[in-house]
C-alpha cells in the first residue's frame, strides 16, 4: 500500500452531504478487473452530459478545482455500497486525501486500505475550509501531515484531526495488513483448533 | 457480567486483541461474487498466496448477470469476462461456485440463508453492504472492501474496531398490510442514513418476534441504509424451524448440539446498548420513498415535503436537489405519483414471501397500461419454489415478466435499467440517483406496496386494495 505522511496540494470543493459510492463511480464501471483505470468514470454522472461532454456545472470541472489532489466533501460521505472502485477512483484521479466532517464506515475502511486519507474534521471546521475555498483567488491550497495530525492552508487555518492509532500508523508505513495478520499464524491456527476441539466434542 | 448478543457473538471470534489496537476476528463464512473478488484473488496471486480455508468460501454470480434466457451466452463482454474470471479463480482456489448452470444460483444473500450456510452465532463477511442480512439469524454479518476480501481469503480473518451498540425496538404489532420493509424504512426515515454509523443494531420487540425469517432478513438487509455496520436478531423457535433441513445446516446428530450452542444468543437482562431507539409498530403506515435516499421516506399517506420545512441549510439544500432530481413539488399526495416500472425483486425483497404478497395483490388484477413490472427472484431455489406454487402464472397473467434470478434492477449492471426519467415502484434497498439507470427515478417500498402500484399505476395504499378484497387477505 502507499504510505501518507503528508500531502500539500490543491483542493476541490464538493459541498453536498451523503454523497454515495453508485455517484462516485457508477455501477456500469464496475465490471473491470483490474484495479486501475478507474479516474475517468469519477462521479460519472454528474462530470459529464447525457452526451459525453464535460458538465461545466459540476464542482469538479469548475477551474479552480484543475489538478485538485484533495477533496472537501459534505457529511456521510461514501456511504451505501461497499464497492472498493470508490477509492480506486477517487485515488486514480488524482486525490490523496478528502476532507468531510463524517465518512461511511465501509468506505472510511477502504480509503485506508489504499493510501487515501480520510480526515474527519468538525463540521464548523469543514464549513470555514469551504468559505476560504470559495474565496481564493485562484485555487486553494492546504497542507495534510498525518505526523502531527494537523490541516493547514498556511494563511491562518490550523486544526487538528483524530484518527484511530492502529490506521494511522498502517498508513504512515504503507503497511501491508495480510502481512501482519499472517504473523499471527500461531494464534489463528490454534483458534481453529480449538473450535474443531469443541465442535467436535459436542456430537461424541 | 451480562452481554448484549453482539458482544457474545463478537467475544467468541477474537482470535487476538492487541492493546488499544482492533481485534483479529475469526469469520466462519466468507460469501463471495464476481464484482469485488477478481482484484482480491490477483492481489493473493501477485503475493504468492493461497485462500486458507476454500472449505469456508462459498462464491456465487448475481450483480452482473442476464436475468434473460439463460442458454444464451452473455451479450455483455466485460460481464462475461467478470464472471469468467470469478469462475477460473473459484476452481484454481477450490472454492465452491454457484454459476450460472447451478440450481442454487441466486443473490448471494438470499442463497446463504436458504441454503442453510448462514447460521446463528457466525461471523459471516462478504464484499457486499448488504451482507447485513445474515444478521437475521443471529449471525455477526458485514460487508467489507476488495482489500478485506483479500485479506479474508488469505488468513480467514478480519481486523476490525469494535463497533458501537444500538438497540431497535419495534413495539405493539404492524397492522395489515404494513411488512418488513415498512418497519425498517421508518428507523431510517427516523435516525437518517448516518444514524447508526459505527454501530451494529440490534433489532428487538414484539414486530420483530412476529416476523419470520424472511421479513427479518429484510430488515437487517437495510441496516446499511441507516450507516450501521450489521444487523441482528436473537436466534428463537423461529430461526430453528427455518433452519431444520436445509442443506448446509447442521443435519442428523449434529443438529442436537448446534441448537444447544445456540441457545445462549440473546442479550442478557441487565446488559445496556449504547444507544435504544424506539419505535411503534402498530402506529405504521405503508412507508415510500420520496427522494434520493432512503431516509427520505414518508408515509404513503403524506404527500412530498416542502425544503422550505427542513430545519437546516444543508438539510434544505440536499431536499431541493432530490426533489428536482426526482421531478416532484412540494406538497403533491404520494398517493397518485405515477409510475412507468415495477420492480420486483433484490437481496431485500425477492424471497417466496416477498414474492407470495406481491401475488396476493396482482391476482386477478392486470398491471396498468403503460406500466412494464417485472418479477425477478433471489434465486433459482426460489423461482423453481414459486413456480410450483404458480406464482409466475399469477404474475404472469397479470401483465407481469417473470425473469431469472441475480441483482437486476436493484442496482442496474445487466441490462435491466430504467430510462433517463422513468420512474420505478421498487422493493428494492437503494433510492439513490441513477441507481436504477442514468436519471432514473427509484421510490423504495415493500413488495404488495410494489404490486398495487404496478396494478393502479401510481403509487396506492395498499391497505385500501386489500379492504377491497378482504377475503384473499385471511392471514
Ligand atoms: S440485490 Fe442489490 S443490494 Fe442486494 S446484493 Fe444485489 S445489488 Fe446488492
Amino acid at each position: 500500500m502507499q504510505a501518507f505522511i503528508s500531502h500539500a496540494g490543491r483542493v476541490a470543493a464538493l459541498p453536498r452531504a451523503n454523497v454515495d459510492t453508485d455517484q462516485i463511480i457508477p455501477k456500469q464501471f464496475l465490471k473491470r478487473i483490474e484495479r486501475t483505470g478507474f479516474g475517468e468514470c469519477l462521479f460519472y454522472d454528474w462530470r459529464y452530459l447525457a452526451d459525453g461532454s464535460s458538465n461545466p456545472d459540476f464542482e469538479l470541472n469548475r477551474p479552480a478545482a484543475a489538478d485538485a489532489t484533495i477533496l472537501l466533501a459534505g457529511a456521510n460521505f461514501g456511504c451505501g455500497s461497499s464497492r472498493e472502485h470508490a477509492p480506486w477512483a477517487l485515488s486514480d484521479y488524482g486525490f490523496r486525501a478528502i476532507v468531510a466532517p463524517s465518512f461511511a464506515d465501509i468506505f472510511f475502511g477502504n480509503c485506508c486500505q489504499n493510501g487515501l486519507l480520510p480526515v474527519v474534521l468538525p463540521e464548523l471546521e469543514v464549513k470555514e475550509l469551504l468559505r476560504r475555498a470559495a474565496g481564493a483567488q485562484k485555487f486553494y491550497q492546504l497542507g495534510i501531515d498525518l505526523k502531527s495530525c494537523r490541516v493547514r492552508d498556511g494563511a491562518g487555518f490550523d486544526v487538528g484531526f483524530v484518527i484511530d492509532p492502529y490506521r494511522r500508523e498502517m498508513l504512515l508505513h504503507g503497511l501491508d495488513e495480510i502481512g501482519r495478520t499472517l504473523q499471527q499464524e500461531s494464534r489463528i491456527a490454534a483458534f481453529e483448533r480449538s473450535r474443531l476441539a469443541s465442535r467436535e466434542a459436542s456430537v461424541s | 457480567m451480562a452481554r448484549t448478543l453482539f458482544t457474545k457473538v463478537w467475544d467468541s471470534h477474537v482470535v487476538h486483541q492487541p492493546d488499544g489496537g482492533p481485534a483479529l476476528l475469526y469469520v466462519d463464512l466468507h460469501l463471495v461474487h464476481e464484482v469485488t473478488s477478481p482484484q482480491a484473488f490477483e492481489g493473493l496471486r501477485l503475493a504468492g498466496r493461497k485462500v486458507r480455508r476454500p472449505e469456508l468460501t462459498v462464491a456465487t454470480v448475481d450483480h452482473n448477470v442476464s436475468t434473460g434466457d439463460r442458454r444464451l451466452p452473455m451479450a455483455d463482454e466485460t460481464a462475461a469476462r467478470q464472471v469468467a474470471a470469478l469462475v477460473a479463480n473459484a476452481r484454481e482456489a477450490g472454492v465452491e461456485l454457484f454459476d450460472l448452470d447451478s440450481p442454487e444460483q441466486g443473490i448471494v444473500h438470499v442463497i446463504g440463508p436458504e441454503l442453510g450456510l448462514t447460521q446463528p452465532g457466525m461471523v459471516i463477511v462478504c464484499g457486499d453492504s448488504h451482507t447485513s442480512t445474515h444478521g437475521a439469524f443471529g449471525a455477526l454479518a458485514f460487508g467489507i472492501g476488495t482489500s478485506e476480501v483479500e485479506h479474508v481469503l488469505a488468513t480467514q480473518c478480519t481486523v476490525q474496531s469494535k463497533p458501537r451498540t444500538m438497540e431497535a425496538r419495534f413495539t405493539g404489532l404492524p397492522a395489515r398490510g404494513v411488512s418488513a420493509k415498512d418497519l425498517v424504512l421508518a428507523l431510517i426515515r427516523r435516525i437518517g442514513t448516518a444514524g447508526a454509523t459505527g454501530h451494529v443494531i440490534e433489532y428487538t420487540g414484539e414486530a420483530i418476534r412476529a416476523l419470520s425469517m424472511e421479513g427479518r432478513m429484510t430488515v437487517c438487509n437495510m441496516s446499511i441504509e441507516a450507516g450501521a455496520r450489521a444487523g441482528m436478531v436473537a436466534p428463537d423457535g423461529t430461526t430453528r424451524a427455518y433452519l431444520a433441513g436445509r442443506a448446509r445446516a447442521p443435519r442428523g446428530e449434529r443438529w442436537a448440539p448446534a441448537v444447544e450452542a445456540w441457545s445462549d444468543l440473546y442479550t442478557d437482562a441487565g446488559a445496556t446498548f449504547d444507544r435504544t431507539v424506539v419505535i411503534e409498530a402498530g402506529a405504521l403506515a405503508p412507508q415510500v420513498t420520496w427522494g434520493t435516499s432512503p431516509g427520505m421516506t414518508a408515509e404513503i399517506t403524506d404527500r412530498v415535503p416542502d425544503p422550505a420545512d427542513a430545519p437546516s441549510e444543508a438539510e434544505r439544500q440536499s431536499c431541493r436537489q432530490a426533489l428536482a432530481y426526482m421531478d416532484l413539488l412540494p406538497g403533491t399526495p404520494l398517493e397518485g405519483i405515477r409510475v412507468d416500472r415495477v420492480f420486483l425483486g433484490s437481496c431485500t425483497n425477492g424471497r417466496l414471501e416477498d414474492l407470495r404478497e406481491a401475488a396476493t395483490v396482482a391476482r386477478g388484477q392486470r398491471v396498468a397500461t403503460g406500466v412494464r413490472a417485472m418479477v425477478v427472484p433471489g434465486s433459482q431455489a426460489v423461482k423453481a419454489a414459486a413456480e410450483r406454487e404458480g406464482l409466475d402464472h399469477i404474475f404472469r397473467e397479470a401483465g407481469f415478466e417473470w425473469r431469472n434470478p441475480g441483482c437486476s434492477m436493484c442496482l442496474g449492471m445487466n441490462e435491466d435499467v430504467l430510462a433517463p426519467g422513468e420512474r420505478c415502484a421498487s422493493t428494492s434497498n437503494r433510492n439513490f440517483e441513477g441507481r436504477q439507470g442514468r436519471g432514473g427515478r427509484t421510490h423504495l417500498m415493500s413488495p404488495a406496496m410494489a404490486a398495487a402500484a404496478a396494478v393502479a399505476g401510481h403509487l396506492v395504499d395498499v391497505r385500501g386494495l386489500m379492504r377491497g378484497k378482504s377475503g384473499e387477505y385471511a392471514d
